[in-house]
């Protein structure tokens, strides 16, 4: 994460400067407004910046705070000592949850690493497919992949099943539960994060390198001990950071799978119970772990001495010649598509199967076009869908318009707490969504002048709230990314030609920044209409979404109308990723932000 | 007239120190002329030029434009027209809208407009690449589409911040004398800013050339050159020796003083030299007005040749003549059979030097 532009040139005078000297004596006091402010004025930066800050404040920071007054606020420091003390649940959900993400960093880094060495350096048979389809398990909704990963691989899944029908067992075979099977799941929509990084640094490694090391006479080991691993030491760090924070918040996973020991788990429970303090204390310990990560990580990248660049330098790959070896390649290369393209076909398969028919057997075997139908025409079964279109397209636009706004400001202007106002989009990042959800329960279950004073909890507005706070760093990212790349003197140019500085950033930076900024809109879009952790926990019957709306059907066993909200939902990020691959250098800048979709 | 005006202009830069990027500079630009910001990297002629054209806000001085105070004037308020080094022609117009972007703001009409397109395309030698794509233009082309794009707005003045530096070295040349010929046509008064002294001297009526923040001197590019204020100065433009030696008598306009060797020779002086008899001088002379002799000639200071360089054109030698620096000598017609560590004689004519401050 880039933070600093030292390069950049503020297109308005700092507001910082010392002010000249001017024939009226009185010296302009650092915040004194005169009238007639506007954009020309040297206060503009904290003009803009200020309403942005209070947004910030006002639904990300000030929420934080009133869960930590929540968790202390009637029962005093009682709860926090449960974390510290005894073999209650607190500190056994802690701990479990701690070892689930440290288990899932050390799978992901043998899966991501493995990947990324196999498709980077050797050429096989199959190779450029598996490299096309290698990030659709992880690109799934986080509830309806989970669901896929629990139709395959858990007891009453179709692999297990399968097995068991192959073998004549008398149980399912190899059946994952519990946290084997959080840790299937985390593995398969986590381990992207080592191989993006992997391979990152892999295509900009220098090939030569590692050749003057074999010509200095190294062995294999020593070159990977002594020049491969350091110099993959940033990505690695960088993505093991990423995966423990991402593992961390998982909620879906330990839903599907029954864990009720991890704290996200917990949050849930004690909120359902009606325990508002007890959840506010796991959600505080939660955002401190998080915030402790998010600040390790920024400290890491700020110190770390080298960035891989993939200046495009093609590090040769090792062609498999041995026929033996090549077949071998084959078959696996179509393993791995099949286990990369299960849960999908999964979810596409079961979309159509009857509801209630499928009961002890290994795939669905009543087939109907019906639940589609159900979906789309019963006004019941239509609303949520409306929901989440609905509030989805209203987080997006705060988000494009705040996002975009921001980035602007961290990006060009010059004013005093910029380097603050980043550290605050990235907190939003940072936050698990389960936290999100208890920080708006206790900011807003009364009426704050952030709501201008009226309860949101229960209300409608509370739900797209919580999209545009969860998802506002995405669009922040994209917009940013793309900003770099403008020079700010087309800005300037602009300006010197007469253009107002609305008028300038309206017809030259907006506009240039266009493809980076709607590729961030409509992954913030995709985001918030597969959004789940944070829906469930303020979501009213009214209000419910398409995930919440899975998730009863799923109890309900109505497995098939389940599938077929999640295909909706599958089609569109895949029309979406798509659509904004073909954005110009938009790609580039979406890629930035999905990055940091947790 | 004077077109544009700076007073006592200084500019610090928050979290830079103390030092100021820009200290006290004094101009007065008049109405048509080329002026020409001339430094080294650094010493503050970009953040001059974006005081001008209202990018930065000066932290002390005035900025006139004629009689009026522009010093807090917004830049789009300013009517200059700015040639950036980069050219930050906008991607996503074509050359026509990118000529046309200023005249849309000042709501030319339609036909106009586009008749002032085509003029100033005409003008660069561009015309029939309006509908152009930037990224369908050279180097050079998108150069002269920026200047385009200035001056179709008939600015009162012209900025440029080295607007040539992105340019090979021949397209450096024929561009610079594009420049100025357009410059003279329209009568607009340009503010040029480089690093390279013989682009000053070739295009400028006059130069101020800059050190750290300050300008050490303003003058025509003949005065800057046979005239240097201080020793920099002398450096800085084309090459100069700088000879530290003693003041024998000091007159208001003449001072006297011993050169190496000896002899006593009178240089002419600015009245503010303030040398008293007995004081140092520092006295600088051109490589080219050195004329190189034998050892044993009258009047000429002796010294070893160390180093002898071959340009073609002419020789550079350097010359040992005991105590301070070599001095540079370059001379046209050289004896072949002088080598490194002979003994030759150097004759510095009294009427080309002159007493510049430290
Ligand atoms: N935005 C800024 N913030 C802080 N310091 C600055 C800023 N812009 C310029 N400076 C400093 O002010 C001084 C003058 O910079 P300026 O860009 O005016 O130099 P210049 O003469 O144009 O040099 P060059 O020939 O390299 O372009 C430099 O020391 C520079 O580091
Ligand atoms: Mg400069």
């Amino acid at each position: 994460m880039g933070g600093g532009s030292l390069s950049t040139i503020p297109a308005t005078p700092s507001a910082a400067t010392v002010p000249p000297i001017t024939e009226d004596p009185t010296p302009p006091g650092r915040r004194s407004r005169r009238p007639g402010l506007n954009a020309n004025s040297r206060w503009f930066p904290y003009v803009l910046v200020f309403p942005l800050v209070l947004i910030l404040f006002g639904y990300v920071v000030q929420p934080m705070l009133a869960t930590f007054g929540e968790s202390v606020g009637v029962d005093g420091p009682e709860n926090w000592a449960s974390f510290l003390t005894g073999d209650g649940v607190a500190r056994s959900a802690l701990l479990t949850s701690l070892m689930i993400s440290a288990a899932s960093v050390l799978l992901c880094g043998v899966v991501g690493v493995a990947m990324a060495f196999l498709l980077k350096r050797f050429s096989f048979p199959g190779r450029r497919l598996i490299e096309a389809i290698i990030l659709v398990p992880a690109a799934l909704p986080p509830l309806i992949g989970a669901i896929s990963f629990q139709l395959l691989y858990s007891e009453t899944g179709i692999l297990p099943r399968a097995l068991q029908q192959l073998f004549g067992t008398e149980n399912p075979v190899l059946p994952f539960s519990g946290i084997a099977g959080v840790l299937v799941v985390h593995t398969f929509t986590m381990y992207p994060f080592f191989y993006l990084a992997t391979s990152a640094a892999l295509t900009g490694m220098d090939p030569s390198v590692e050749e003057a090391a074999y010509n200095l006479g190294a062995g294999r080991v020593r070159v990977w001990r002594t020049v491969l691993l350091p110099m993959l030491t940033p990505a690695l760090v960088s993505a093991s950071l990423l995966v423990f924070m991402t593992s961390l918040a998982s909620y879906t996973a330990p839903l599907l799978f029954g864990v009720d020991r991890t704290m996200t788990m917990q949050i849930y429970i004690n909120r359902t119970n009606g325990d508002l303090p007890m959840a506010s204390t796991y959600a505080s310990v939660l955002a401190v772990v998080s915030v402790l990560f998010l600040l390790g990580m920024r400290w890491y990248e700020g110190r770390r001495s080298y960035r891989s660049q993939s200046k495009g330098v093609a590090s040769h790959r090792r062609e498999l010649t041995n026929p033996f070896a090549r077949w071998l390649a084959l078959a696996a290369s179509l393993l791995a598509v099949v286990v990369l393209l299960a849960p999908v076909a999964t979810i596409a398969l079961v979309a159509f199967s009857e509801d209630g028919t499928w009961t002890t057997e290994v795939i669905p075997s009543g087939y109907t076009a019906q639940n589609f139908t159900t979906i789309f025409s019963d006004p019941d079964a239509y609303r949520p869908i409306l929901n989440s279109l609905q509030m989805s397209l209203l987080a997006t636009v705060g988000c494009v318009v705040v996002g975009v706004l921001i980035a602007y400001a961290v990006r060009r202007l010059d004013f005093r707490g910029r380097g603050l106002l980043d550290v605050a989009v990235m907190l939003a990042w940072a936050l698990p969504g389960t936290v999100v959800a208890i920080n708006l329960i206790s900011a807003f279950s009364t009426g704050n002048a952030f709501s201008f004073g009226q309860v949101l909890i229960g209300t409608f507005w509370i739900m797209p709230l919580a999209y545009f706070v969860r998802f506002l760093p995405l669009v922040f990212r994209s917009s940013s990314a793309t900003l770099a790349q403008l020079d700010p003197s087309l800005e300037e140019a602009a300006r010197n030609l007469g253009a107002s500085w609305w008028r300038a950033f309206g017809t030259v930076t907006l506009r240039l920044m266009l493809p980076g900024v709607l590729a961030g809109a409509l992954l913030a879009f995709v985001n918030g209409v597969g959004e789940f952790v944070a829906s469930v926990l303020i979501y009213t019957s009214e209000t419910a979404p398409i995930s919440v709306e899975i998730n009863n059907r799923m109890y309900s066993f109505e497995v098939g109308t389940a599938a077929a909200y999640g295909m909706l939902q599958v089609v569109l990020i895949f029309v979406v990723m798509v659509v904004s691959g073909r954005l110009q250098n938009g790609g580039r800048a979406a890629r930035e932000a999905t990055k940091w979709t947790a | 007239m004077i077109d544009v005006t700076l007073e006592s202009v200084s500019k610090r830069f928050p979290r830079a120190g103390d030092t100021a990027a820009v200290d006290d500079v004094d101009l007065r630009i008049a109405a048509g002329e080329f002026f020409t910001l001339l430094g080294p990297s650094g010493c503050g002629k970009t953040t001059t030029l974006r005081m001008v054209a209202g990018f930065y806000f000066p932290s002390s001085g005035r900025i006139r434009f004629g009689a009026e105070d522009v010093t807090n004037r917004p830049p789009n308020k300013r009517d200059t027209g700015m040639v950036f080094q980069n050219y930050a022609l906008f991607p996503h117009l074509s050359v026509a809208q990118n000529v046309a972007y200023g005249l849309k703001i000042r709501k030319v009409g339609r036909a106009d407009a586009k008749r002032r397109v085509d003029e100033a395309l005409g003008e660069v030698h561009l015309a029939g690449y309006g509908d152009r794509r930037i990224d369908q233009l050279s180097g050079g082309q998108q150069q002269r589409v920026a200047l385009a794009r200035a001056l179709v707005i008939r600015p009162r003045t012209l900025l440029l911040d080295e607007p040539l530096s992105n340019l090979d070295a021949k397209l450096r040349e024929e561009t610079r004398v594009e420049i100025r010929r357009i410059q003279k046509d329209s009568g607009t008064t340009a503010l040029y800013v480089t690093h390279d002294q013989a682009e000053a001297m070739a295009m400028s009526d006059r130069i101020a050339v800059m050190e750290s923040g300050r300008v050490r001197q303003v003058g025509t590019p003949q005065e800057i050159y046979h005239r240097p204020a201080t020793a920099f100065v002398a450096r800085f433009i084309g090459r100069s020796n700088v000879l530290s030696v003693p003041v024998v008598t000091a007159g208001p306009d003449t001072v006297t003083v011993a050169l190496p060797g000896g002899r006593e020779v009178p240089v002419a002086a600015p009245a503010d030299h303030g040398l008293h008899e007995g004081g140092t001088a520092q006295v600088s002379v051109r490589p080219e007005h050195i004329t190189l002799g034998a050892a044993t000639d009258e009047d000429a200071i002796t010294g070893r040749v160390t180093e002898l360089e071959f340009t073609g054109m002419a020789t550079n030698l350097l010359v040992d003549v005991g105590g301070g620096e070599p001095v540079q000598v370059t001379a046209i017609d050289v004896p072949a059979r002088i080598a490194v560590g002979d003994q030759v004689g150097l004759r510095l004519p009294a009427e080309r030097m002159w007493v510049v401050a430290a």
